[in-house]
Protein backbone atom coordinates (compact mmCIF):
# COMPACT_ATOMS: atom_id res chain seq x y z
CA UNK A 1 0.00 0.00 0.00
CA UNK A 2 1.32 3.06 -1.07
CA UNK A 3 2.39 6.38 1.73
CA UNK A 4 -0.24 7.98 3.13
CA UNK A 5 -3.11 6.39 1.31
CA UNK A 6 -6.20 5.07 2.17
CA UNK A 7 -8.30 1.08 1.73
CA UNK A 8 -11.01 1.89 -0.86
CA UNK A 9 -14.59 2.58 1.33
CA UNK A 10 -16.11 -1.21 1.86
CA UNK A 11 -12.49 -2.51 3.29
CA UNK A 12 -13.43 -5.40 5.10
CA UNK A 13 -11.51 -5.00 8.47
CA UNK A 14 -12.39 -8.04 10.05
CA UNK A 15 -9.08 -9.75 10.96
CA UNK A 16 -8.61 -12.77 13.40
CA UNK A 17 -7.12 -12.17 16.59
CA UNK A 18 -3.81 -12.91 17.23
CA UNK A 19 -2.60 -16.52 18.80
CA UNK A 20 0.85 -16.70 19.13
CA UNK A 21 2.93 -19.10 20.91
CA UNK A 22 3.41 -17.90 24.61
CA UNK A 23 7.17 -16.46 25.29
CA UNK A 24 9.03 -19.19 27.73
CA UNK A 25 10.86 -18.00 31.11
CA UNK A 26 12.85 -20.88 31.55
CA UNK A 27 15.53 -19.01 34.09
CA UNK A 28 13.17 -17.99 36.15
CA UNK A 29 11.26 -21.05 36.44
CA UNK A 30 14.53 -22.83 37.58
CA UNK A 31 14.82 -19.72 40.26
CA UNK A 32 12.02 -20.22 41.80
CA UNK A 33 11.95 -24.35 41.58
CA UNK A 34 15.72 -23.58 43.94
CA UNK A 35 14.22 -21.19 46.26
CA UNK A 36 11.17 -23.46 47.22
CA UNK A 37 13.58 -26.87 47.86
CA UNK A 38 15.76 -24.25 50.50
CA UNK A 39 12.39 -23.09 51.80
CA UNK A 40 10.74 -26.90 52.22
CA UNK A 41 14.42 -27.59 53.95
CA UNK A 42 14.45 -24.63 56.27
CA UNK A 43 10.63 -25.60 57.32
CA UNK A 44 11.81 -28.89 57.50
CA UNK A 45 14.84 -28.09 59.88
CA UNK A 46 12.79 -25.60 62.14
CA UNK A 47 9.93 -28.14 62.86
CA UNK A 48 12.37 -30.53 63.92
CA UNK A 49 15.17 -28.36 65.97
CA UNK A 50 14.52 -28.63 69.46
CA UNK A 51 15.47 -24.75 69.90
CA UNK A 52 12.41 -23.30 68.90
CA UNK A 53 10.76 -25.69 71.25
CA UNK A 54 7.31 -26.41 69.43
CA UNK A 55 5.66 -28.05 72.47
CA UNK A 56 5.78 -25.03 74.26
CA UNK A 57 4.57 -22.77 71.63
CA UNK A 58 1.90 -24.94 71.96
CA UNK A 59 1.13 -24.58 75.14
CA UNK A 60 1.49 -20.78 75.90
CA UNK A 61 0.17 -19.75 72.42
CA UNK A 62 -3.82 -19.53 73.93
CA UNK A 63 -2.19 -19.03 77.28
CA UNK A 64 -4.69 -16.84 78.99
CA UNK A 65 -2.08 -14.07 80.08
CA UNK A 66 -0.45 -14.46 76.71
CA UNK A 67 -3.88 -14.07 75.14
CA UNK A 68 -4.66 -11.05 77.49
CA UNK A 69 -1.27 -9.59 76.71
CA UNK A 70 -2.40 -9.51 73.14
CA UNK A 71 -5.71 -8.03 73.85
CA UNK A 72 -3.53 -5.07 76.12
CA UNK A 73 -1.35 -4.16 73.12
CA UNK A 74 -4.17 -3.93 70.19
CA UNK A 75 -6.00 -1.72 72.74
CA UNK A 76 -2.59 0.08 72.97
CA UNK A 77 -2.38 0.25 69.59
CA UNK A 78 -5.68 1.41 69.10
CA UNK A 79 -6.44 3.93 71.08
CA UNK A 80 -2.48 5.57 70.51
CA UNK A 81 -3.43 5.55 66.90
CA UNK A 82 -7.08 6.61 67.25
CA UNK A 83 -5.81 9.85 69.06
CA UNK A 84 -2.62 10.33 67.09
CA UNK A 85 -4.40 10.43 63.71
CA UNK A 86 -7.43 13.04 65.10
CA UNK A 87 -3.99 15.45 67.06
CA UNK A 88 -2.18 14.60 63.42
CA UNK A 89 -4.78 16.31 61.37
CA UNK A 90 -5.67 18.55 63.51
CA UNK A 91 -1.53 19.79 63.59
CA UNK A 92 -1.32 19.67 60.10
CA UNK A 93 -4.05 21.86 59.11
CA UNK A 94 -2.75 23.89 61.53
CA UNK A 95 0.26 23.83 59.99
CA UNK A 96 -0.89 24.83 56.58
CA UNK A 97 -3.27 27.62 58.29
CA UNK A 98 -3.53 31.03 57.39
CA UNK A 99 -3.31 31.98 61.06
CA UNK A 100 0.17 32.08 62.55
CA UNK A 101 0.08 31.54 65.81
CA UNK A 102 -1.50 27.89 64.58
CA UNK A 103 1.30 27.58 62.90
CA UNK A 104 3.95 28.13 65.29
CA UNK A 105 2.22 26.02 67.89
CA UNK A 106 1.93 22.76 65.51
CA UNK A 107 5.53 23.88 64.19
CA UNK A 108 6.74 23.42 68.24
CA UNK A 109 4.99 20.58 69.17
CA UNK A 110 6.61 18.78 65.76
CA UNK A 111 10.02 20.02 67.09
CA UNK A 112 9.51 18.88 70.42
CA UNK A 113 7.60 15.37 69.95
CA UNK A 114 9.64 14.04 67.04
CA UNK A 115 12.67 15.67 68.03
CA UNK A 116 13.08 13.38 71.26
CA UNK A 117 12.83 9.44 71.63
CA UNK A 118 9.84 8.00 71.87
CA UNK A 119 11.11 5.63 74.55
CA UNK A 120 12.25 8.77 76.83
CA UNK A 121 8.72 10.19 76.13
CA UNK A 122 7.11 7.24 77.70
CA UNK A 123 10.00 7.35 80.53
CA UNK A 124 8.46 10.82 81.20
CA UNK A 125 5.33 10.34 80.93
CA UNK A 126 5.99 7.74 83.59
CA UNK A 127 8.00 10.27 85.96
CA UNK A 128 4.70 12.45 85.40
CA UNK A 129 3.72 11.71 89.10
CA UNK A 130 7.23 13.20 90.20
CA UNK A 131 6.94 15.78 88.31
CA UNK A 132 3.86 17.19 88.80
CA UNK A 133 2.21 15.59 92.27
CA UNK A 134 -1.65 17.10 91.59
CA UNK A 135 -3.33 18.01 88.39
CA UNK A 136 -4.75 21.61 89.37
CA UNK A 137 -7.51 23.11 87.77
CA UNK A 138 -8.21 27.04 88.53
CA UNK A 139 -6.54 30.62 87.77
CA UNK A 140 -3.34 31.71 88.19
CA UNK A 141 -2.10 33.39 91.93
CA UNK A 142 -5.65 31.96 93.19
CA UNK A 143 -6.05 28.64 95.31
CA UNK A 144 -7.04 25.73 92.88
CA UNK A 145 -10.99 25.03 92.34
CA UNK A 146 -9.82 21.67 92.08
CA UNK A 147 -6.65 19.34 93.05
CA UNK A 148 -6.50 15.57 92.24
CA UNK A 149 -3.33 13.70 92.31
CA UNK A 150 -1.83 12.35 89.29
CA UNK A 151 -1.18 9.08 90.50
CA UNK A 152 -5.26 8.53 91.39
CA UNK A 153 -5.99 10.26 87.88
CA UNK A 154 -3.88 8.50 85.15
CA UNK A 155 -3.07 4.67 85.33
CA UNK A 156 -0.08 3.87 84.18
CA UNK A 157 -1.99 2.24 80.69
CA UNK A 158 -3.09 5.78 80.23
CA UNK A 159 0.06 7.23 80.49
CA UNK A 160 1.05 4.60 78.03
CA UNK A 161 -1.59 5.51 75.50
CA UNK A 162 -1.31 9.05 76.04
CA UNK A 163 2.87 8.99 75.55
CA UNK A 164 2.62 6.98 72.25
CA UNK A 165 -0.30 9.27 70.63
CA UNK A 166 1.60 11.98 71.59
CA UNK A 167 4.82 10.97 69.92
CA UNK A 168 2.94 9.67 66.57
CA UNK A 169 1.19 12.53 66.23
CA UNK A 170 3.99 14.54 64.98
CA UNK A 171 4.53 12.13 62.77
CA UNK A 172 0.53 11.76 61.49
CA UNK A 173 0.58 15.30 60.92
CA UNK A 174 3.50 15.21 58.54
CA UNK A 175 2.12 12.70 56.54
CA UNK A 176 -1.29 14.69 56.42
CA UNK A 177 0.14 17.59 55.49
CA UNK A 178 2.37 16.41 52.75
CA UNK A 179 -1.36 14.28 51.51
CA UNK A 180 -2.54 18.00 51.82
CA UNK A 181 0.14 19.54 49.66
CA UNK A 182 -0.17 16.68 47.00
CA UNK A 183 -3.66 17.83 45.91
CA UNK A 184 -4.01 20.24 42.92
CA UNK A 185 -4.34 23.78 44.18
CA UNK A 186 -6.74 24.49 41.61
CA UNK A 187 -9.29 22.26 43.72
CA UNK A 188 -8.85 24.95 46.79
CA UNK A 189 -9.32 27.99 43.58
CA UNK A 190 -12.44 26.11 42.80
CA UNK A 191 -14.34 25.40 46.51
CA UNK A 192 -12.84 29.36 47.10
CA UNK A 193 -14.60 30.77 44.00
CA UNK A 194 -17.55 28.77 45.13
CA UNK A 195 -17.79 30.99 48.70
CA UNK A 196 -17.21 27.61 50.54
CA UNK A 197 -14.89 28.91 54.08
CA UNK A 198 -11.19 27.35 54.46
CA UNK A 199 -11.96 25.18 56.60
CA UNK A 200 -15.40 24.36 54.33
CA UNK A 201 -12.81 23.56 51.51
CA UNK A 202 -10.52 21.75 53.81
CA UNK A 203 -13.25 19.27 55.04
CA UNK A 204 -15.43 18.67 52.17
CA UNK A 205 -12.66 18.95 48.99
CA UNK A 206 -8.78 18.84 50.27
CA UNK A 207 -8.88 16.46 52.92
CA UNK A 208 -10.98 13.80 51.45
CA UNK A 209 -8.85 13.51 48.04
CA UNK A 210 -5.49 13.56 50.23
CA UNK A 211 -6.79 10.27 52.13
CA UNK A 212 -5.85 8.43 48.55
CA UNK A 213 -2.06 9.80 49.38
CA UNK A 214 -2.40 9.40 53.42
CA UNK A 215 -3.52 6.16 53.69
CA UNK A 216 -0.81 3.93 52.44
CA UNK A 217 1.70 5.55 55.69
CA UNK A 218 -1.02 5.95 58.31
CA UNK A 219 -1.17 1.85 57.54
CA UNK A 220 2.45 1.62 57.74
CA UNK A 221 2.55 3.82 61.18
CA UNK A 222 -0.58 1.69 62.31
CA UNK A 223 1.41 -1.55 61.89
CA UNK A 224 4.63 0.36 63.27
CA UNK A 225 2.74 1.73 66.20
CA UNK A 226 1.83 -2.44 66.86
CA UNK A 227 5.18 -2.81 67.77
CA UNK A 228 6.53 -0.04 69.29
CA UNK A 229 3.78 -0.64 71.78
CA UNK A 230 6.74 -2.94 73.49
CA UNK A 231 8.31 0.19 74.67
CA UNK A 232 5.42 0.80 76.87
CA UNK A 233 7.85 -1.09 79.49
CA UNK A 234 9.39 2.25 79.60
CA UNK A 235 6.26 3.92 81.66
CA UNK A 236 6.55 1.30 83.30
CA UNK A 237 3.83 -0.49 81.83
CA UNK A 238 4.05 -4.29 81.69
CA UNK A 239 0.93 -6.19 80.34
CA UNK A 240 1.75 -5.69 76.49
CA UNK A 241 2.68 -9.13 74.45
CA UNK A 242 6.09 -8.25 74.24
CA UNK A 243 6.52 -7.43 78.19
CA UNK A 244 4.29 -10.32 78.96
CA UNK A 245 6.40 -12.45 76.78
CA UNK A 246 9.26 -11.44 78.36
CA UNK A 247 8.24 -11.64 81.93
CA UNK A 248 7.37 -15.72 81.19
CA UNK A 249 10.20 -16.62 79.45
CA UNK A 250 12.35 -15.68 82.58
CA UNK A 251 9.82 -17.50 84.93
CA UNK A 252 10.44 -20.69 82.27
CA UNK A 253 14.46 -20.35 80.78
CA UNK A 254 12.54 -20.69 77.60
CA UNK A 255 12.91 -17.94 75.91
CA UNK A 256 12.86 -18.75 72.36
CA UNK A 257 9.30 -20.43 72.39
CA UNK A 258 7.85 -17.64 73.74
CA UNK A 259 9.17 -14.93 71.51
CA UNK A 260 8.05 -17.42 68.63
CA UNK A 261 4.67 -17.05 70.43
CA UNK A 262 4.50 -13.08 70.49
CA UNK A 263 5.79 -12.67 66.68
CA UNK A 264 2.77 -15.00 66.04
CA UNK A 265 0.35 -12.32 67.68
CA UNK A 266 1.88 -9.69 66.56
CA UNK A 267 1.62 -11.16 62.52
CA UNK A 268 -1.79 -12.21 63.00
CA UNK A 269 -2.50 -8.77 64.48
CA UNK A 270 -0.34 -6.96 61.65
CA UNK A 271 -2.30 -9.79 58.83
CA UNK A 272 -6.30 -8.25 60.32
CA UNK A 273 -4.65 -4.43 59.58
CA UNK A 274 -3.11 -4.95 56.26
CA UNK A 275 -6.52 -6.32 55.28
CA UNK A 276 -8.61 -3.25 56.50
CA UNK A 277 -6.00 -0.58 54.91
CA UNK A 278 -6.64 -3.05 51.53
CA UNK A 279 -10.70 -1.91 51.57
CA UNK A 280 -10.11 1.87 53.13
CA UNK A 281 -7.22 2.32 50.28
CA UNK A 282 -10.27 1.22 47.93
CA UNK A 283 -13.00 3.13 49.52
CA UNK A 284 -11.11 6.52 48.93
CA UNK A 285 -9.85 5.77 45.35
CA UNK A 286 -13.59 7.25 44.29
CA UNK A 287 -13.39 8.74 40.99
CA UNK A 288 -9.40 8.39 40.63
CA UNK A 289 -7.28 6.25 39.01
CA UNK A 290 -8.14 3.72 36.65
CA UNK A 291 -11.62 3.56 34.69
CA UNK A 292 -13.39 1.04 36.70
CA UNK A 293 -15.52 -1.28 33.91
CA UNK A 294 -18.49 -1.21 36.70
CA UNK A 295 -19.10 2.58 36.56
CA UNK A 296 -18.88 2.88 32.82
CA UNK A 297 -22.74 2.75 31.81
CA UNK A 298 -22.83 1.31 28.27
CA UNK A 299 -26.96 2.75 28.13
CA UNK A 300 -27.21 5.87 25.86
CA UNK A 301 -24.27 4.65 23.60
CA UNK A 302 -24.13 6.72 20.84
CA UNK A 303 -23.16 9.70 22.23
CA UNK A 304 -21.09 7.71 24.85
CA UNK A 305 -19.23 6.12 22.95
CA UNK A 306 -18.40 8.76 20.26
CA UNK A 307 -17.16 11.06 23.06
CA UNK A 308 -15.00 8.28 24.29
CA UNK A 309 -13.41 7.49 21.34
CA UNK A 310 -12.57 10.82 20.70
CA UNK A 311 -11.10 11.15 24.09
CA UNK A 312 -8.56 7.94 22.73
CA UNK A 313 -7.72 8.93 19.52
CA UNK A 314 -6.99 12.57 20.61
CA UNK A 315 -4.12 10.82 23.07
CA UNK A 316 -3.07 8.14 20.45
CA UNK A 317 -3.58 9.98 17.52
CA UNK A 318 -0.26 10.29 15.47
CA UNK A 319 0.70 13.84 15.10
CA UNK A 320 -0.89 14.91 11.53
CA UNK A 321 1.66 16.27 9.17
CA UNK A 322 1.31 19.91 8.49
CA UNK A 323 -0.79 20.24 5.06
CA UNK B 1 -34.46 48.68 36.47
CA UNK B 2 -30.79 48.79 38.76
CA UNK B 3 -28.66 50.60 36.41
CA UNK B 4 -25.21 49.98 38.93
CA UNK B 5 -22.99 48.82 36.55
CA UNK B 6 -22.24 45.01 37.31
CA UNK B 7 -18.30 45.37 37.47
CA UNK B 8 -16.77 48.89 37.70
CA UNK B 9 -12.64 49.02 37.38
CA UNK B 10 -11.52 51.76 37.94
CA UNK B 11 -7.43 52.01 37.51
CA UNK B 12 -6.81 48.54 39.18
CA UNK B 13 -3.27 47.19 39.62
CA UNK B 14 -1.89 44.27 40.58
CA UNK B 15 1.55 43.48 41.98
CA UNK B 16 3.37 39.94 41.99
CA UNK B 17 6.75 40.98 44.05
CA UNK B 18 8.45 43.39 41.66
CA UNK B 19 6.73 42.44 38.99
CA UNK B 20 3.61 44.73 38.13
CA UNK B 21 0.83 42.60 36.40
CA UNK B 22 -1.99 44.65 36.49
CA UNK B 23 -1.16 48.46 35.38
CA UNK B 24 -4.20 50.47 35.92
CA UNK B 25 -7.17 48.39 34.54
CA UNK B 26 -10.17 50.64 33.81
CA UNK B 27 -13.24 49.29 32.28
CA UNK B 28 -16.98 49.14 33.15
CA UNK B 29 -19.33 45.90 32.67
CA UNK B 30 -22.84 46.79 32.57
CA UNK B 31 -25.49 44.36 33.68
CA UNK B 32 -26.71 41.97 30.89
CA UNK B 33 -23.47 42.44 29.18
CA UNK B 34 -20.70 39.73 28.22
CA UNK B 35 -17.49 40.64 27.31
CA UNK B 36 -14.87 38.98 26.06
CA UNK B 37 -10.88 40.38 27.41
CA UNK B 38 -8.31 39.32 24.59
CA UNK B 39 -4.78 39.57 24.54
CA UNK B 40 -1.49 37.88 24.70
CA UNK B 41 -0.75 34.98 27.48
CA UNK B 42 0.80 37.31 30.25
CA UNK B 43 -0.72 40.49 29.36
CA UNK B 44 -2.89 40.05 33.00
CA UNK B 45 -6.43 38.85 32.08
CA UNK B 46 -6.40 36.41 34.01
CA UNK B 47 -5.25 38.04 36.61
CA UNK B 48 -7.88 40.58 36.15
CA UNK B 49 -10.51 38.36 36.21
CA UNK B 50 -9.33 36.58 39.32
CA UNK B 51 -9.16 40.24 41.21
CA UNK B 52 -13.02 40.48 40.25
CA UNK B 53 -14.10 37.40 42.63
CA UNK B 54 -10.80 38.30 44.91
CA UNK B 55 -9.00 35.23 44.36
CA UNK B 56 -6.01 37.42 44.17
CA UNK B 57 -5.72 40.70 45.85
CA UNK B 58 -6.11 44.33 44.37
CA UNK B 59 -3.18 46.60 45.40
CA UNK B 60 -4.11 49.70 44.01
CA UNK B 61 -7.29 51.51 42.36
CA UNK B 62 -10.65 50.11 42.97
CA UNK B 63 -12.97 47.58 41.91
CA UNK B 64 -16.81 47.36 42.68
CA UNK B 65 -18.85 44.60 41.73
CA UNK B 66 -22.96 45.55 41.78
CA UNK B 67 -21.48 48.37 43.44
CA UNK B 68 -19.59 47.01 45.84
CA UNK B 69 -16.00 47.00 46.44
CA UNK B 70 -14.41 44.19 46.15
CA UNK B 71 -11.76 42.51 49.35
CA UNK B 72 -12.58 45.98 51.09
CA UNK B 73 -14.29 47.94 53.02
CA UNK B 74 -14.49 51.88 52.60
CA UNK B 75 -14.41 53.45 55.93
CA UNK B 76 -13.98 57.76 55.63
CA UNK B 77 -11.22 57.83 53.05
CA UNK B 78 -9.79 54.18 54.67
CA UNK B 79 -10.09 50.96 52.99
CA UNK B 80 -10.03 47.71 55.95
CA UNK B 81 -9.32 44.74 54.67
CA UNK B 82 -12.81 42.08 54.81
CA UNK B 83 -12.75 39.17 56.61
CA UNK B 84 -12.56 35.67 54.90
CA UNK B 85 -16.13 34.69 55.75
CA UNK B 86 -17.47 38.39 54.02
CA UNK B 87 -14.97 37.98 51.09
CA UNK B 88 -16.53 34.73 50.77
CA UNK B 89 -19.60 36.09 51.47
CA UNK B 90 -18.89 38.06 48.17
CA UNK B 91 -17.80 35.11 45.81
CA UNK B 92 -21.28 32.94 46.36
CA UNK B 93 -23.10 35.50 43.73
CA UNK B 94 -19.79 35.20 41.76
CA UNK B 95 -19.39 32.27 39.22
CA UNK B 96 -16.47 31.15 37.93
CA UNK B 97 -15.05 28.24 35.58
CA UNK B 98 -11.51 27.41 34.97
CA UNK B 99 -9.67 26.13 32.06
CA UNK B 100 -8.18 23.24 33.38
CA UNK B 101 -12.10 21.93 35.16
CA UNK B 102 -10.94 22.12 38.82
CA UNK B 103 -13.72 19.31 39.32
CA UNK B 104 -14.10 17.75 41.87
CA UNK B 105 -12.70 13.98 41.69
CA UNK B 106 -14.12 12.08 44.55
CA UNK B 107 -17.40 13.30 43.93
CA UNK B 108 -19.90 12.58 41.13
CA UNK B 109 -21.08 15.24 38.79
CA UNK B 110 -24.13 15.40 40.77
CA UNK B 111 -22.17 15.75 43.78
CA UNK B 112 -20.06 18.42 42.24
CA UNK B 113 -23.41 20.53 41.60
CA UNK B 114 -25.32 20.54 44.82
CA UNK B 115 -21.51 21.18 47.08
CA UNK B 116 -21.83 24.75 47.45
CA UNK B 117 -25.82 24.96 47.41
CA UNK B 118 -26.13 22.85 50.08
CA UNK B 119 -22.26 23.53 52.02
CA UNK B 120 -23.02 27.51 51.46
CA UNK B 121 -26.37 28.58 50.82
CA UNK B 122 -27.45 25.25 53.33
CA UNK B 123 -30.06 24.60 50.77
CA UNK B 124 -32.35 21.27 51.09
CA UNK B 125 -30.79 18.40 49.61
CA UNK B 126 -33.87 17.66 47.68
CA UNK B 127 -34.28 21.24 46.47
CA UNK B 128 -30.89 20.93 45.96
CA UNK B 129 -30.36 17.79 43.59
CA UNK B 130 -33.66 18.77 41.73
CA UNK B 131 -31.75 22.33 40.92
CA UNK B 132 -28.64 20.56 39.55
CA UNK B 133 -30.31 18.07 37.77
CA UNK B 134 -32.21 20.74 35.97
CA UNK B 135 -29.20 22.25 35.57
CA UNK B 136 -27.15 19.33 34.37
CA UNK B 137 -30.09 18.66 31.76
CA UNK B 138 -29.42 22.23 30.23
CA UNK B 139 -25.79 21.79 29.54
CA UNK B 140 -27.03 18.26 27.93
CA UNK B 141 -25.58 15.93 30.84
CA UNK B 142 -28.80 14.74 32.32
CA UNK B 143 -27.72 11.14 31.85
CA UNK B 144 -23.92 11.91 33.63
CA UNK B 145 -25.34 13.12 37.05
CA UNK B 146 -23.80 9.67 38.57
CA UNK B 147 -20.38 9.99 36.61
CA UNK B 148 -17.09 10.67 38.01
CA UNK B 149 -15.22 13.06 36.30
CA UNK B 150 -12.71 10.80 35.26
CA UNK B 151 -15.21 9.17 33.13
CA UNK B 152 -16.47 12.05 31.62
CA UNK B 153 -14.70 14.23 28.38
CA UNK B 154 -13.10 17.27 28.40
CA UNK B 155 -16.03 18.73 27.24
CA UNK B 156 -18.66 17.11 29.36
CA UNK B 157 -16.24 18.21 32.87
CA UNK B 158 -16.75 21.74 31.76
CA UNK B 159 -19.69 21.71 30.63
CA UNK B 160 -20.43 20.30 34.79
CA UNK B 161 -18.24 23.02 36.08
CA UNK B 162 -20.62 25.49 34.41
CA UNK B 163 -23.46 24.03 36.04
CA UNK B 164 -21.75 24.00 39.31
CA UNK B 165 -20.88 27.43 39.22
CA UNK B 166 -24.67 28.36 38.32
CA UNK B 167 -26.23 26.27 40.72
CA UNK B 168 -25.00 29.21 43.20
CA UNK B 169 -27.39 31.52 41.22
CA UNK B 170 -24.87 33.99 40.36
CA UNK B 171 -25.31 37.55 39.25
CA UNK B 172 -21.91 37.37 37.49
CA UNK B 173 -20.03 34.36 35.72
CA UNK B 174 -16.49 35.01 34.81
CA UNK B 175 -14.99 32.38 31.87
CA UNK B 176 -11.13 31.83 32.24
CA UNK B 177 -10.13 30.55 29.12
CA UNK B 178 -12.69 28.04 29.52
CA UNK B 179 -12.25 25.95 26.04
CA UNK B 180 -8.27 26.13 26.38
CA UNK B 181 -7.45 23.04 27.50
CA UNK B 182 -9.95 21.07 25.09
CA UNK B 183 -9.88 19.09 22.07
CA UNK B 184 -10.66 21.10 19.02
CA UNK B 185 -13.91 19.00 18.41
CA UNK B 186 -15.10 19.27 22.30
CA UNK B 187 -14.88 23.34 22.11
CA UNK B 188 -18.43 23.79 20.31
CA UNK B 189 -20.59 21.99 23.10
CA UNK B 190 -19.15 24.47 25.44
CA UNK B 191 -19.38 27.40 23.22
CA UNK B 192 -22.79 26.32 22.76
CA UNK B 193 -23.78 26.50 26.46
CA UNK B 194 -22.30 29.56 27.29
CA UNK B 195 -24.04 31.15 24.15
CA UNK B 196 -27.22 30.03 25.47
CA UNK B 197 -26.17 31.61 29.03
CA UNK B 198 -25.53 34.83 27.21
CA UNK B 199 -28.93 35.00 25.51
CA UNK B 200 -30.60 34.25 28.91
CA UNK B 201 -29.32 37.70 30.35
CA UNK B 202 -26.16 36.46 32.50
CA UNK B 203 -23.50 39.28 32.40
CA UNK B 204 -20.47 37.35 31.40
CA UNK B 205 -16.37 38.28 31.18
CA UNK B 206 -14.63 35.64 29.11
CA UNK B 207 -11.42 35.71 28.62
CA UNK B 208 -10.33 33.55 25.65
CA UNK B 209 -9.10 32.63 22.97
CA UNK B 210 -11.97 31.90 20.40
CA UNK B 211 -12.64 34.83 18.30
CA UNK B 212 -15.87 33.22 16.44
CA UNK B 213 -17.88 33.56 19.82
CA UNK B 214 -16.22 37.67 20.55
CA UNK B 215 -17.55 37.85 17.29
CA UNK B 216 -20.52 36.04 17.83
CA UNK B 217 -22.07 36.61 21.05
CA UNK B 218 -20.13 38.90 23.01
CA UNK B 219 -21.25 42.92 23.35
CA UNK B 220 -17.64 44.12 24.06
CA UNK B 221 -14.97 43.18 23.46
CA UNK B 222 -11.22 44.11 25.41
CA UNK B 223 -8.17 43.53 24.26
CA UNK B 224 -5.30 43.34 26.72
CA UNK B 225 -1.58 43.60 26.60
CA UNK B 226 1.40 44.42 29.40
CA UNK B 227 -1.14 44.56 31.46
CA UNK B 228 -3.00 47.74 30.12
CA UNK B 229 -6.31 47.61 28.33
CA UNK B 230 -5.32 48.76 24.74
CA UNK B 231 -7.97 48.79 23.20
CA UNK B 232 -12.13 48.36 23.35
CA UNK B 233 -15.30 48.41 21.36
CA UNK B 234 -18.15 46.36 19.61
CA UNK B 235 -16.28 43.05 19.12
CA UNK B 236 -17.25 43.38 14.85
CA UNK B 237 -15.69 46.59 14.61
CA UNK B 238 -12.67 45.95 16.89
CA UNK B 239 -11.87 42.89 14.89
CA UNK B 240 -12.54 44.33 11.75
CA UNK B 241 -11.00 47.52 11.99
CA UNK B 242 -8.33 47.40 15.53
CA UNK B 243 -6.83 50.99 15.15
CA UNK B 244 -3.59 50.13 17.78
CA UNK B 245 -0.52 48.19 16.19
CA UNK B 246 -0.40 45.60 18.98
CA UNK B 247 -4.05 44.84 18.38
CA UNK B 248 -3.07 44.42 14.53
CA UNK B 249 -0.46 42.34 15.09
CA UNK B 250 -2.06 39.86 17.66
CA UNK B 251 -5.24 39.70 15.43
CA UNK B 252 -3.52 39.04 12.68
CA UNK B 253 -1.87 35.91 14.52
CA UNK B 254 -4.92 34.40 15.97
CA UNK B 255 -7.55 35.20 13.16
Amino acid sequence: MARGSVPPIGTDYTVQAIRAVRLRHPIRNIIAAIIIVFIAAFIYDAALRPAFGWPTVAKYLFDRRIAEAAFNTLQLTVYSMAIAIVLGLLLAVMRLSPNPVFMSISWVYLWVFRGTPVYVQLTFWGLLAVIYPTIDLGLPFVHPFISISTDQALNVFQLAVIGLALNEAAYIAEIVRAGILSVDRGQEEASTALGMSWFQTMRRVIIPQSMRVIIPPVGNEVISMLKTTSLVTAVPYSFDLFTRSRDISAETFTPIPLFLVASIWYLLFTSILMVGQYFLEKRFARGVGDVRPDRVTTKGANAETGEIETVVRSTDRPKEGGL
Amino acid sequence: MNKTPMVEADRVSKNFGSNQVLKGISLTVQRGEVMCLVGPSGSGKSTFLRCINHLERVDAGRLRVDGTLVGYREKGDKLHELHPKEAALQRRDIGMVFQRFNLFPHMTALENVVEAPMRVKKNQKAAAITRARELLASVGLADKADSYPAHLSGGQQQRVAIARALAMDPKLMLFDEPTSALDPELVGDVLDVMKKLALDGMTMIVVTHEMGFAREVADSLVFMDGGVVVESGVPRELLANPQHERTKAFLSKVL
